[in-house]
Formats: C-alpha cells, structure tokens, sequence
C-alpha cells in the first residue's frame, strides 16, 4: 500500500517556532494523520545535536551570538550544524510504523534522494560510508540529523543551496574538518529557491512512495 | 521489575550511544514516558518506559554504548 504525504512550504521561519511546529506534526502523524514533507529556510542559527563535542564551536558563544548567529540545543543526532537564509531544510515528519521500522535504510533513502537532488542540477555527489550526509569530493553540501519518537521522524536534511558559506567558518560542521559547499558555489550563480524546493517534492514522492 | 532494553533500530545496526536520560534513579515513570534517546549514525531515537514504577538502576550511562536488545536499566 502506497503511504501517501503532504508537502507544505513553510516559509523562511525561526528555528524554535518550525520545531514547535514540527513537534504538533509528529504528535498528529502519531495519531493516523498523513505524513508530511516540510520545506523552509531558517534565519542564522547554529543548532547543537545530542553529539556535539565542546571543540566544535570555534569562537566564544558571545562572539559568534554577536554576529547574528543564534545557537540552541537541539534532540537529534550529530554534531553542530548551520542553518541560514539560502539552506533549504526539509523535515519529513514520516511514519516509519508504515513504511519499514529500519533507521538505516530511512537514512540511506534520504541520502539517495540528496544525491539525484544534486544530480539534476549538474552536480555529482556522493555518500560516503560511515559519514552521513553527502559530498562533492572532499567538501560537504548536504547535512542530515533525525529525531525519532514512536517511529515517526522530524528533523532531517540541510541542503546548501544559496547559502553564505562564511558562517560556517565559525564551527566544525557536524563536528568535523570539512569544508562546505553550495550549489550555487558550484554552479556559479545563485540557485532559485522555488526550483529546488519542487525538485525535492518530487524525488521524494519517487523515493518515498 | 522490567528492563528497560535497547529496540531493533534496523538492520546492521548492532549498538547505540546513549546520548541523555531524561529521568534518574528513583525517579517514578509512567508507561511510554519519554526516558532516554540513544543516537546512532546521526539519528537520534528516543526510549520510552515499558512499564509503571521508579528507576531502580540505570546500568548505561550518558556517552556510553549500549547494544541492541541489551538493557539499559530496570524499572521496578
């Protein structure tokens, strides 16, 4: 049987409001709601997951505060991370009860749907075994951290697309010796955000459904 | 007395860190309480209590590994 999901956009949000939200969708997908699939952006945040080491932040918390750049904890896996204006976040609010109760294959899924995502805008990208998220070459582009309750996800994927990727010299992203990278680094001119956003709906209702 | 044990998170996936507890010994719980999250390969999942009672023992500790169907502490 097919599990079908809704896509909603919600917008260029606050980081603290869309996990708010985010928590009401769990709750309702727990309780026989559709799934969803939620695209946004997020004004500069950094977010700390459940595995981020003190190293990881490369400038006083004041100092990088006073550049703009709000940091808060956050309850999924992995390291720091970097959310900013030009980052499409996509936070599948899936039913893993529904679609196979395996967090390996639900993330390997997301990797392969980042991977063509960035092969349809001339970009060949890779996963590399033991490191999640995804590549091109030695720089990261993509990001991936996910929550769990009751086997239904939030969190998700960071998919670098317009992003100043200035700000992330003030970490370690995901806590290691990376550099980031953009699509529109790569590509040389900046990416319409719409386009993307309809890429990823539709690779995920290729992978998903 | 109920252990608290580490779910089947997927296939090849043999262990997990414990990443926090939510509750400490002595604590009382209620069935599905949110208690721990373990996180493994970037995903964190969080461990609800299997049954009623107070924490009588919590054998993993925050930042360290747990296998897969191993216990992390009683309920009792």
């Amino acid at each position: 049987m097919k599990q079908r999901f809704v896509v909603e956009d919600w917008g260029l949000i606050d980081y603290a409001d869309a996990y708010n939200r985010q928590k009401t969708c769990v709750q309702s997908v727990m309780t026989g709601e559709e799934d969803r699939l939620i695209l946004c952006e997020h004004p500069a945040v950094l977010t700390l997951g459940r595995m981020t080491k003190p190293d990881s932040l490369l400038y006083q918390r004041e100092d990088i505060q006073a550049r703009g750049v709000m940091i808060t904890s956050v309850d999924r896996g992995g390291d720091v991370t970097l959310h900013a204006p030009g980052q499409l976040i996509v936070y599948p609010i899936f039913n893993l009860n529904k679609r196979g109760k395996d967090l390996k294959v639900y993330m390997e899924k997301l990797e392969e749907v980042a991977v063509d995502l960035l092969r349809n805008f001339g970009i060949l990208a890779i996963s590399i075994t033991g490191k999640r998220g995804v590549f091109v070459g030695p720089d990261k582009i993509i990001s991936i951290g996910v929550g769990v309750r009751k086997w239904v996800t939030y969190h998700g994927l960071g998919i670098n697309v317009n992003t100043d990727l200035s700000l992330f010299n003030l970490i370690k992203p995901c806590g290691l010796n990376v550099r980031m990278t953009s699509i529109q680094k790569l590509n040389g001119h900046v990416m319409p955000m719409k386009d993307v956003k309809i890429k990823v709906a539709e690779l995920f209702h290729k992978k998903f459904l | 007395m109920t252990n608290i044990i580490l779910p089947e998170l997927g296939e090849g996936i043999a262990k997990a860190t414990i990443a926090c507890w939510h509750v400490k010994l002595g604590d009382s719980v209620v069935l599905g309480q949110e208690i721990c999250e373990a996180v493994t390969d970037k995903a964190s999942f969080v461990i609800e209590a299997p049954a009623v009672g107070r924490i009588k023992s919590i054998s993993i500790n925050e930042g360290e590994d747990a296998l897969v169907g191993g216990g992390l502490g009683i309920i009792e």
